[in-house]
């Protein structure tokens, strides 16, 4: 069942007389379930495409269906509400809120989901555990290390069970070791609760983790392969 | 629909991350509010004062004094000083309908010795009437009577002030003081009446039997002359007709011609009382409004710091927006920011105000009344002035676009 559908979707960018286009006719499908990577050097496009599925940004032209519903003509409050029910994110700079407890950042898409405050902790506590935060719930973002603050990010992306997560680089600040570790949580994350995770990258190892891989070039695809497994 | 108590904590967080800052915006509104509550309680507690004077000078007073008042009030004493008589005030007592007490009176300042003390005062020639004319009654003793002013006795009544100073623990009554060396009998001892509209002290007073003092205190050119003559109307109804009969029986008596102009001027007390009264009230709007300008700019103080905190967490609201704040959760987080600081300066601008006009009216004597309707006002007022000038950075920062709020730098 085709989760994200999308259809001659394109993204310019008009600075002054010059116009970039960032993303040109991209029609791509991908089902509920699967763990994508989408690969390309710097400027390809990669990040403008994950701001389109995650509704941050707006198309310039092309239609864009999530779970079979078009999201163009939806208004900014009703993005908004798609944005915290469906899609978690998980940025390279991780983009946690700094003077807040890790547990507090995990809290917020409950926060604006309405959920009551009690079972709000509950469930942001058991989300920091699962991915081995204990201990780590009252600490401030620049208490944590990079893979813990990414670890946080994770799980405010699961804690409201969004069907998609959106990783745009998400081990781009990391070490090798660390980067693994993170990989294998998205992994686990995409086995256990078939949650769709669609990954960015620019390195093949990390494409590994996943079981299709679309690379793009100068805002085109230019394949679209599932993994072989070696 | 949102979240009402976790914003608050975002928000008082968020304000407590920057202490100072916070702090500093907050003073604005602390000394707008304090202002504000100073000014209203003074000017209130002036006009209150007023409004105690007026009672204490008794209501319905209408006031006779010789020569005429052009309509540039210069007097043009057509009929020098002499144009009253005690016979025009008895007149009127006897014809006015309207009337319900006169006093004439015939004053003069003397020294009352009573043994080795002695003290300066003013002394009045009156009639009986006086204590109603005055709304006064006597805490002791007993009033003069017509016998007393037929056959000018010397016997007097005491105000407080005059009693405290010559008697200090001795029961006044019965008594002998003298008065420029006559020797005069103390009958009555008057009730506390404070100060009077400017000040003086009402309680500086020695009343004596007009007739004594004609004949024996004050040297008059005319016999029966008087200085004054007070009346009282029967209500505040009332007054413009006694006024009016007042008026008239004069003009009989002293023979003025219709188309001459009287040699007497009345005046309405009460009325000019009003009048002072009226203007302490405008005053109280008007410190109020100034002390409501300083109140605005703290507003605006708190909007200038709303607005470079907007700009300064354009990436949280990024976030937030990302994660699925909606347009009035970033509002209502906001304005929410500017209602604390607002609220929080308007607590402590009460709490300064209140001190401020109590120590106005320890160190400087004035009366200061803190109403609490002042207090529900500023309060009031620094909520909406929260919500007001909070409210545009807070629209501001709900228009920006989630995805240029997280690439901003
Ligand atoms: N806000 C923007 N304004 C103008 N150009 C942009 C903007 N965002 C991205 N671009 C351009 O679009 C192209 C694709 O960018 P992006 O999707 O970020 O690439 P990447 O594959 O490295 O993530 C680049 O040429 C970039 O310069
Ligand atoms: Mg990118």
């Amino acid at each position: 069942m085709a989760l994200i559908e999308t259809k001659n979707l394109s993204k310019f960018y008009c600075i002054g007389d010059n116009v970039v286009r960032a993303l040109e006719n991209i029609s791509v499908t991908i089902n509920a379930g699967e763990f994508v990577a989408i690969m390309g050097p710097s400027g390809s496009g990669k990040s403008t495409l994950m701001n389109l599925i995650g509704c941050l940004d707006q198309q310039t032209s092309g239609d864009y269906l999530l779970d079979g519903a078009s999201i163009g003509g939806l208004n900014k409050d009703q993005l908004a509400e798609i944005r915290n029910q469906k899609i978690g994110f998980v940025f390279q700079g991780f983009n946690l809120l700094s003077r807040t407890s890790a547990v507090e950042n995990v809290e917020l898409p409950l926060l604006y989901n309405h959920v009551a405050a009690k079972e709000r902790r509950q469930r942001a506590l058991g989300a920091l555990a699962k991915l081995g935060l204990e201990g780590r719930e009252d600490h401030h973002p620049n208490q944590l290390s990079g893979g813990q603050q990414q670890r946080v990010t994770i799980a405010r992306a699961l804690v409201n069970n969004a069907p998609v997560i959106l990783a745009d680089e998400p081990t781009g600040n990391l070490d090798t070791k660390t980067s693994a570790e993170i990989m294998e949580l998205l992994v686990r994350l995409n086995q256990d609760s078939k949650t769709t995770i669609i990954l960015v990258t620019h390195e093949q190892d990390i494409a590994d983790f996943s079981k299709r891989i679309i690379r793009f070039l100068d805002g085109h695809i230019v394949s679209d392969k599932p993994m072989v497994k070696k | 629909m949102i979240n009402v108590n976790s914003t608050v904590k975002i928000a008082l967080r968020a304000l407590w991350v920057n202490k100072m800052r916070s702090f500093l915006t907050m003073l604005g509104i602390i000394i707008g509010v304090g202002a504000v509550i100073t000014m209203l309680a003074v000017g209130t507690g002036a006009s209150e004062k007023i409004s105690e004077q007026i009672a204490s000078v008794g209501s319905n007073l209408i006031m006779v004094v010789p020569g005429s008042i052009t309509q540039g009030g210069i007097r043009m004493g057509s009929g020098s000083h002499s144009t009253l008589t005690r016979d025009d005030a008895e007149a009127i007592e006897k014809e006015c309908s309207a009337v319900s007490a006169v006093a004439p009176i015939l004053n003069t300042a003397a020294q009352a010795v009573y043994g080795n003390q002695n003290w300066a005062t003013g002394i009045y020639g009156t009639s009986p009437g006086i204590l109603e004319v005055k709304d006064c009654a006597l805490v002791a003793g007993r009033n003069f009577t017509d016998q007393d002013i037929r056959s000018a006795t010397k016997v007097c009544l005491l105000g407080q002030t005059v009693v405290d100073n010559l008697f200090g623990g001795i029961d006044p009554i019965g008594q002998i003081i003298r008065i420029k060396k006559v020797p005069f009998t103390v009958i009555g001892i008057l009730e506390t009446k404070g100060q009077s509209i400017i000040g003086q002290d009402q309680d500086d007073v020695i009343y004596i039997p007009v007739t004594t003092a004609q004949k024996k205190i004050v040297g008059t050119s005319i016999p029966g002359m008087v200085r004054v003559i007070m009346v009282k109307a029967r209500s505040a109804e009332d007054l413009p007709l006694a006024e009016k009969q007042v008026t008239e029986l004069l003009r009989q008596r002293h023979r003025s011609g219709p188309n001459k102009e009287d040699d007497f001027t009345v005046r309405n007390l009460t009325q000019m009382m009003q009048v002072a009264e009226q203007s302490a009230k405008v005053m109280t709007i008007l410190l109020g409004a100034i002390a409501s300008i300083s109140l605005l700019i703290g507003g605006i103080g708190i909007m200038n710091i709303m607005l470079v905190s907007v700009t300064e967490r354009t990436r949280e609201i990024g976030i937030r927006m990302a994660i699925g704040a909606k347009t009035w959760d970033i509002r209502i987080q906001f304005i929410i920011e500017a209602l604390t600081l607002s609220m929080t300066g308007g607590i402590f601008g009460i709490t300064l105000g209140v001190t401020g006009s109590s120590i106005l009216s320890a160190a400087a004597g004035w009366t200061t009344i803190v109403s609490p309707l002042s207090i529900i006002l500023a309060f009031g007022f620094s909520g909406m002035v929260g919500i007001f000038f909070g409210f545009y950075p807070a629209y501001k920062a709900s228009l920006l676009n989630p995805i240029d709020a997280l690439r901003y730098e």
